[in-house]
């Protein structure tokens, strides 16, 4: 089970992550705890493989939304980086930021182990 | 400001519309201390549970990007369900862009993601829960639940804020039903609603293009509060008609309207429509029309009179009416003889000042009022007499007023003999004049009366004779001894050729039943020459003496008194 300060290591903001969930750190922890199992991850890999720009919007912008609220900034950062270049249309190479943030994913899953 | 939350302790359920899980365990981990919190993955699903029991929620917290059912329509589904509506929803999104379109979809709050501090959140959800109670509070206390019309205290405190911006000038406008009580008991309350709710939307309708407001005052009472820019005569028309081209079960149903156009802003809306409610009470039983304006002039005239009738007894009470006295002359001989006077009364209103006779008499005689007055003239009168004939020896007679009221007046003459007694007088001392009218109205109690009175020794003086409507053959049966001219003949004699030949006429009739004339507002020598030419005896009028108060009317006895010791 990770453990606040991992997530401090890990460049988490816990102080904010921790207010938003009313200081409950059982509470804060199960929840981070679950993120690297989200299924949003894998709808947004898939997207992105097939070139679904829309899907992987949504998928994006989900994810983006509950990463902010659980305050796991580098999670958060990549997922908002893709969401806004997704909303803007613009091409980009969207295989290389999703294995950045699937690799940023993976450390908080192996800190969670 | 009360807080309703705190005070009333009960937790008010929460649904959270959400499809993240993450978020929805977030959010309600900051909720369930506060409230029963109830959640749905997506919108379908929201709206199940709303429409399964929409009264036990206060409040939705919706996810906007959500699959199945987006937040979008979720909000336009629940803003576009009257049972859904009254729930406040508060949005939750990242875009500042979902804002605007979800204010105009009718989102009454924002959360921002990632979530603002649950303090935020929470104070948010207390306050929209809570406008929300009291909004459905007024509003409730607002509108009449039957017709959707304002009730009465809303309508005039709208009125009041209206008049604060609004410089156009408006009607008060005031509608009811004739026999409405007897509709509702005659066709039974549904069918008695059913014309109110027809009445109001017919008003509704009309009022809707921004020209004024409504509401239901009472019963089957409706106020309206009109524009001037459209003109009120179409208004009520188009009621009207559209009440006639409904069917109801009563075939008849008279709406009646009263207007009043003249609203003066400085008095207050109330009394406004009071006096609208005057004009359309005024039109209670009369069949022949429906629309009626409220007259300022008619109803001060109305305020005056109900002031008079208030005062009358304290007046009575504190000496305001004075007595006065008017001589009649006799000029059947060398020079004129004071022979008699007439009481007259005069009110002198300690606020309202000298009141004439032509505005309190007819008043009072018309709801009988005026017996009071008669019976505080013939005191006056008596006790006058008395006074003169103690004082000068020998007695003037004065002649008092008996109106139409008491004739019926069982008392009648026992109260007459009794003023006679108190006062040592003998009944030719105290005249009695009764007005022709009173004849004609009750021939058969009148001529009872007057027997009796005329058996006991009192002299009766037929008044205003000719303005009536006596027959010649009445005239033989009637007990009088002395016939009083209408002065309008005599007022108009000199000009009018009809008027003189009236006089004269007047004149046969007292040689026929052989009673002396008394002729009566004779202003000039003219009329006097002719009026004796004629064998009038007796003359009254400002020709003579304008009525005098008793201490001037002394200094004519005094007159007459020196000048009949010079003469013997």
């Amino acid at each position: 089970m990770i453990t606040l300060a991992d997530l401090r290591r890990y460049g988490a903001d816990t102080e904010r992550g921790l207010a938003t969930c009313m200081g409950n750190e059982a509470l804060y922890l199960r929840l981070v705890n679950s993120v690297p199992s989200e299924q949003r991850f894998e709808d947004l890999a898939r997207a992105i493989l097939e070139g679904n720009r829309e899907d992987a919007f949504e998928a994006a912008h989900a994810l983006k939304g509950v990463l902010g609220n659980l305050s796991l900034t580098p999670l958060f950062e990549k997922t908002s980086e893709i969401t806004e270049l997704l909303r803007s249309g613009e091409d980009a190479d969207y295989e290389k930021l999703l294995a950045e943030l699937t690799q940023a994913r993976d450390t908080l899953k192996r800190l969670c182990e | 400001m009360n807080n309703i939350l705190k005070s009333v302790r009960a937790k008010r359920k929460v649904l959270i519309v959400e499809d993240e899980r993450i978020n929805r365990e977030i959010l309600g981990n900051i909720l369930m201390k506060e409230y029963d919190v109830v959640f749905a993955e997506n919108g379908r699903r929201a709206i199940e549970l709303l429409r399964d029991d929409a009264d036990s929620f206060s409040l939705i917290l919706l996810d906007l990007m959500m699959p199945v059912m987006s937040g979008d329509e979720v909000l336009r589904i629940c803003k576009s369900d009257d049972k859904l509506s009254h729930i406040p929803v508060i949005v939750m999104t990242q875009e500042e862009d979902a804002e605007v379109p979800s204010i105009r979809a009718g989102a009454d709050d924002f959360i921002k993601k990632p979530y603002n501090m649950p303090e935020v959140i929470l104070a948010r959800c207390e306050r929209i829960i809570e406008l929300y109670e009291k909004k459905e509070l007024i509003d409730s206390a607002e509108t009449d639940p039957l017709t959707g019309l304002y009730t009465r205290d809303f309508f005039f405190e709208y009125i009041r804020r209206l008049k604060k911006y609004n410089d156009v000038r408006m009607d008060a406008i005031v509608m009811d039903i004739e026999h409405f009580h007897l509709i509702n008991e005659i066709y039974g309350r549904n069918e008695g609603d059913r014309i109110l709710k027809k009445i109001a939307s017919l008003i509704t309708t009309e009022l809707g293009n921004g020209y004024g407001i409504a509401c239901r005052c009472s019963a089957d009472t409706f106020y309206i509060y009109y524009s001037q820019t459209s003109d009120e005569i179409m208004f009520v028309e188009r009621i009207l008609n559209g009440m006639a081209s409904t069917s109801f079960e009563s075939a008849k149903i008279r709406l009646r309207i009263g207007i009043n156009k003249n609203i003066d802003g400085n008095d207050p809306p109330e009394q406004w429509f009071d006096h609208a409610k005057l004009a359309c009470d005024g039109l209670r039983g009369d069949y022949t029309r429906q629309l009626a304006y409220y007259d300022s002039t008619a109803h001060d005239r109305q305020l005056y009179h109900e002031r008079l009738i208030r005062d009358i007894d304290s007046s009575i009470a504190n000496g305001d009416f004075i007595v006065f006295y008017q001589p009649k002359y006799a000029v059947d001989g060398d020079r004129p003889v004071l022979r008699s006077a007439e009481a007259l009364v005069r009110w002198k209103h300690p606020e309202l000042g000298m009141i004439s006779p032509g505005d309190f008499i007819p008043l009072f005689e018309s709801n009988g009022l005026v017996q009071k007055l008669d019976h505080f003239v013939w005191e006056e009168a008596a006790a006058q007499i008395a006074k003169w004939k103690k004082k000068f020896g020998a007695a003037i007679p004065v002649s008092v007023n008996v109106s139409r009221i008491d004739i019926f007046d069982p008392e009648l003459e026992d109260r007459l003999i009794g003023l006679l007694n108190k006062n040592g007088l003998s009944t030719n001392e105290l005249l009695l004049e009764i007005t022709e009218s009173a004849y004609s109205d009750s021939a058969v109690r009148l001529i009872e009366v007057v027997n009796n009175l005329r058996k006991k020794g009192f002299r009766i003086e037929m008044d205003d004779f000719g303005s009536g409507y006596s027959s010649l053959n009445m005239l033989t049966t009637i007990p009088i001894d002395v016939l009083k001219m209408d002065m309008k003949f005599v007022r108009n004699m000199l000009r009018d050729q009809k008027s003189l030949k009236m006089c004269e006429l007047v004149m046969d009739i007292s040689r026929f039943l052989d009673v002396p004339v008394v002729a009566e507002g004779v202003e000039e020598k003219a009329q006097l020459d002719v009026l004796k030419s004629m064998g009038c005896q007796i003359i009254q009028g400002y020709f003579f003496s304008k009525p005098l108060p008793a201490e001037q009317f002394e200094e004519l006895i005094q007159k007459e008194a020196e000048l009949f010791a010079k003469n013997f």
